[in-house]
């Protein structure tokens, strides 16, 4: 029997030859695609998140030099020798891992710096419960289903997915590489990061690969199903032909961490304008055997520290010779720094608060504050208290890397936090002040923040219609509207202060099968 | 990797090889709109023979009928009051009929979703395809529920029976206007296709005449629908000529009868339709392509489609010993099978909405809450294509005949990101009336299919094998573990931990560090285009 296949697509985008062989370019010539795409006037500002799996050490990575005897006594199993850490340039309290050549070079140049004792108070110990504290940006005793990220790009594109993508933003908002999608960029409606359906489809992407199917009858659908899904998700055309458009980077060293920044490197060159990239690197849980006790320097820990630092000055000189530097930033950070005291396992057990870098050209190099204070001798129970809060870093990047308002902020961290001076002020100008704003909601609230009344507006395109009222942590606590409504048309509902807390709290519409959300401010 | 489908040599010989999880999920998924753990369990224990005797045993009905749940402050139904069913009331009127019609579908999501452990509703939903009407266009609802209780009374039946039941069934006369088929103005609409979609088909040797499909309506003249919602036979309106067919029906003639006796020929045409071999063979490859899988070449004809419309013929045309033999055969069995059907959107929610066993508001004692909630899913099933009770048209939907997509008709760059849409939002936010809510609820489903869920391999082994059909690559397994179970740590003890934790203290906090790992794993499951298989 002969049997022909027709691809069907109800956005009529493809011409049936066009699929066998390469399902990848199915789509390229649709208008959409093209839009903005390899633009060479793209200005818009990128964070490339680096997230270290299992509790960096940070006693181990950034060194107290200022106290070096109360550090080598607490870890004289695995304390670095004096005259091996490496030194900055006019910082001599502080110096960094022998292996981290790479980074005393940035921080020479000026594109690294180093940020103390980040952390919270009362942490946890958990992995788990620490990483869902980052990601979330809650207090230690709060539960949070958002991500901070997340949170910032609802705001940032309030109805995404619904409409999306479109011709002003065809790409991604978000991208995680290497792992799948984390709390970190969770919004309140959906996870705003591209969720490629298999690790490793997201490198067979890059490639132009298929993965394997049965040959059986369930695998043969399977490939069509495969097929479907992939002219489906218009995101992995783009990102196909942003990634196929750089043919020049530098050399990058040869393990996952830095196979991952390479990918990123070039889907921010070629033309994305995805705003968030999140990589990992895992392997940092260092209970045991973090060091070769002959000589403290090498072994596991060493490891780790050179992929990082040298993955992460490929990328930086990546930007620079793709001459996208301006416009891209990174941080790391680690669920929580480890003990000040080593165990005799010759590791270390889960701290608390541990240094983080930021890097770029356009942050301000140095070391923000001061070093861990040690005590003479350490117990087992001792801890690094925090310095910075953790949510102040980020609200240095919201306010004075993505120029986010000061009203904005307190939508996204849902409190106030101070900012550090870690990226160059010229950056967000007076004028680029509130640059970012809400656009093209469903719901619309006047005044946020309100106190004793706020009218709320929604927009539904009839039938079952939910309005619904969630605290900050995301529990319904009242159904304001509900209703089945014949026609489309705007609506309104006045909710009044009474009985609510001050705090941030969400709307959300549901409409049929859609979902809106807008954060409110009860003052 | 296949290129194209294949088809196994395996034959209609009862399948004696080993009866485990994957045998029993495959039946299931077939013969039900999808399975509980508690279901596979069930029939795991039974063994195949009990198994199949079970799930073709179908007793007598006893379902709570569709209820008035539309009154309003806006509306109200004259002859119904709320809560009260509106089966046995005859009107016309538009808008009660459509509120009637949509208060079906919501009832019927809950007959679905309620289905005993037999083949019932999955049959009926197969009968009331191939008879296709549309609600819409029979717009009466008492009548709607009666035309569909014929597949449910006889599913299981007498097919011969159940074509002479369809054939006078009031719906079907107005769907295809059978009352309006008279002797001086005959309608050949049924006579139509009584034969080529109900009975003999099109394909292979059916190669009936015009003239037949005139012929036939002739001998339905008479037919019509009284005040009260019944078919009657007006011997006044019948065409009493001697009715003579084509070769194809051995050029029989019916007789023209007058009076009463008119309504015999009706008997008589469907004793010779079925007289030819066409018919077993027409519905036997229509039955193989809904439980097996669509493709049909010599092979399957030859060693599936004709022997099994043998035994359907020697059996006067029983439905039971056609289903009993391919269900039990080593050919339904054959791996080449297993996973190979894309769900239908039916198929896709029902099944999602058993294997999390997700519980509505009663239907009768909370029947208000309960038929608002499920009118969110009957949305959802319009959304992705496959309308209950309202097909496109008398063909039923494509996906169940159209060459050669079949039930790949069902998924396309619309439909795919809605099914995916559905299972994320049941997972994230579910459906909420009247503080009732409707949502998975993770933890539980864990323990419900995993003996040892604190286990991060046990849990991904079992919810692999629960939830898809298909084989998944140990490397996709492995990251899933770390990436999303373990949040990237190398170290079972951490799931295992916060699994632990959670069940010896299970705060809001312990609670969510494992609810919002099983969420995302459970995501991404469903989110893997094998999800869309079974």
């Amino acid at each position: 029997m002969e049997r022909r296949k027709f691809i069907r697509n109800s956005l009529a985008l493809v011409a049936p030859t066009m699929i066998s062989g390469n399902p990848i370019h199915v789509l390229q010539d649709h208008p959409l695609l093209n839009t903005a795409l390899l633009s060479t006037s793209n200005t818009d500002k990128v964070l490339v998140i680096v997230q270290l799996n299992g509790g960096n050490d940070g006693l181990n990575t950034v060194i107290p030099l200022s106290n070096y005897d109360n550090y080598n006594n607490a870890r004289t199993n695995i304390a670095l020798p004096e005259n091996k850490v490496l030194k900055l340039m006019g910082n001599s309290a502080t110096g960094i891992h022998p292996s981290m050549t790479s980074f005393q070079n940035m921080f020479t140049d000026g594109k690294l710096n180093i940020v103390q004792s980040v952390g919270y108070p009362q942490p946890s110990f958990s992995h788990f419960r620490a990483t869902d504290i980052w990601m979330s940006g809650s207090d230690s005793d709060q539960y949070l289903n958002t991500g901070w990220a997340g949170r910032f790009l609802n705001y940032n594109y309030p109805n995404y997915p619904d409409a999306y993508p479109n011709s002003t933003n065809p790409d991604p908002i978000a991208i995680q590489i290497g792992s799948l999608s984390t709390l970190t960029c969770q919004g309140p409606a959906v996870n705003m990061a591209l969720s490629i359906s298999d690790p490793s489809s997201f490198y067979n992407l890059i490639e132009g690969t298929d993965a394997a199917t049965a040959n059986t009858n369930a695998g043969y659908e399977l490939s069509f199903i495969r097929t479907i899904a992939k002219q489906t998700n218009q995101y992995t055309v783009r990102i196909k032909k942003a990634s196929d458009s750089v043919t020049q980077q530098v050399t990058y060293p040869n393990n996952s961490l830095a196979a991952q920044l390479k990918i990123v490197a070039r889907l921010i060159k070629g033309g994305l304008q995805t705003k968030v990239y999140m990589v990992n690197y895992g392997g940092f849980d260092t209970h045991s055997g973090q060091v070769v006790t002959t000589d403290t320097t090498t072994g596991t820990h060493a490891n780790l520290l050179k992929v990082l630092s040298d993955s992460i000055a490929a990328f930086q000189s990546d930007m620079s010779g793709l001459e996208i530097e301006d416009r891209v930033i990174g941080m790391t950070y680690s669920e929580f720094g480890r003990r000040i005291k080593s165990n005799a396992s010759g590791g270390t057990d889960h701290g608390a608060a541990a240094p983080l870098f930021l890097f770029g050209k356009n942050v301000r190099g140095g070391v923000f504050g001061d070093n861990p204070a040690i005590p003479a001798s350490a117990t087992s129970n001792d801890n690094v208290p925090y310095q910075f809060d953790f949510r102040s870093v980020y609200n240095t990047i919201l306010q004075n890397w993505f120029c986010v308002s000061s009203t904005a902020e307190i939508e996204i961290l849902l409190k106030q936090f101070p900012t550090i001076p870690l990226i160059n002020a010229s950056v967000c100008g007076i004028n680029d002040k509130n640059s970012v704003f809400a656009k093209d909601s469903l719901i619309y609230n006047y005044p946020n923040p309100f106190t004793n009344m706020t009218k709320i507006e929604f927009k539904t395109s009839g039938g079952i219609t939910s309005l619904q009222l969630l605290n900050g942590e995301g529990t319904l606590i009242q159904i304001l509207v509900e209703a089945n409504y014949s026609f489309a048309g705007t609506n309104s509902y006045n909710l009044y202060g009474t009985g609510l807390s001050a705090g941030v709290y969400y709307i959300r519409l549901q409409n049929v099968d859609k979902t809106y959300i807008k954060a409110i401010v009860k003052m | 990797m296949s290129l194209a489908p294949q088809t196994s040599v395996l034959g209609l010989n009862p399948y004696k090889g080993n009866w485990t999880s994957l045998q029993v999920k495959h039946l299931l998924n077939r013969a039900l709109f999808g399975a509980k753990a508690t279901d596979i369990e069930y029939f795991k224990n039974k063994g195949l023979t009990f198994s199949i005797d079970e799930l073709l045993n179908v007793q007598t009905i006893n379902i709570p009928p569709p209820l008035n749940d539309y009154n309003s402050t806006t509306f109200t139904d004259p002859n119904v009051v709320l809560g009260k069913t509106w089966i046995n009331d005859i009107t016309t009127d538009g808008t009660i009929n459509s509120y009637r019609r949509n208060s079906y579908k919501k009832w019927l999501i809950n007959v679905w979703l309620g289905q005993e452990r037999n083949i019932r509703e999955k049959l009926s939903l197969f009968w009331s395809n191939h008879f296709g009407t549309e609600a819409d266009t029979i717009v009466y609802g008492s009548m709607i529920y009666s035309h569909h209780q014929i597949f449910r009374n006889n599913c299981v039946g007498n097919f011969k029976q159940m074509v002479r039941l369809v054939t006078t069934d009031p719906g079907m006369l107005r769907y295809l206007n059978g009352y309006l088929n008279t002797k001086t103005a005959p309608d050949e609409n049924y006579g139509r296709e009584l034969q080529e979609l109900f009975t003999v088909g099109k394909q292979g040797g059916a190669k009936y005449t015009e003239d037949d499909v005139k012929n036939a309506a002739k001998v339905l003249t008479g037919w019509k629908i009284d005040a009260n919602f019944n078919s009657v036979f007006d011997a006044t309106r019948h065409d009493t000529t001697n009715k003579t067919f084509s070769s194809f029906y051995k050029g029989t003639t019916v007789i023209g009868k007058t009076s009463a006796n008119g309504a015999l020929e009706t008997d008589e045409l469907l004793n010779m339709i079925f007289q030819n071999t066409e018919v077993a063979k027409f519905i036997c490859r229509k039955l193989y392509r809904y439980f097996v899988y669509y493709y049909i070449d010599d092979n399957i004809e030859n060693n599936i489609i004709t022997p099994l419309s043998n035994i359907f013929i020697a059996n006067n045309y029983e439905i039971k010993p056609v289903l009993k033999t391919l269900l039990s055969s080593e050919h339904f069995y054959d791996t080449l099978y297993i996973g190979c059907q894309i769900k239908s959107p039916i198929d896709h929610v029902l099944a999602f909405l058993k294997q999390f066993e997700i519980t509505f508001p009663d239907a009768v004692t909370d029947y208000a809450d309960s038929y608002y909630l499920y009118n969110n899913i009957v949305n959802q099933l319009i959304s992705m294509g496959q309308n209950p009770v309202d097909p496109p048209n008398v063909s039923g939907w494509p996906a169940y005949y159209q060459t050669p997509e079949f039930n790949e008709l069902w998924i396309n760059a619309d439909t795919l990101p809605k099914r995916n849409k559905f299972t994320d939002l049941m997972l994230e936010t579910g459906y909420t009336r009247n503080g009732k809510k409707v949502i998975v609820n993770t933890i539980q489903f864990a323990k419900n299919v995993c003996p040892n869920p604190s286990d991060p391999n046990a849990l991904i082994e079992s919810v692999f094998s629960f939830l898809v059909s298909t084989e998944i690559a140990a490397s996709l397994k492995a990251s899933l573990k770390t990436q999303i179970l373990l949040s990237g740590q190398t170290t079972d003890y951490y799931w295992t931990d916060a699994w632990n934790t959670y069940n010896t203290s299970p705060t809001t906090i312990n609670f969510n560090t494992v609810n919002t790992r099983l969420k995302s794993l459970l995501k991404y499951i469903m989110n893997l285009p094998d999800y869309q298989l079974q």
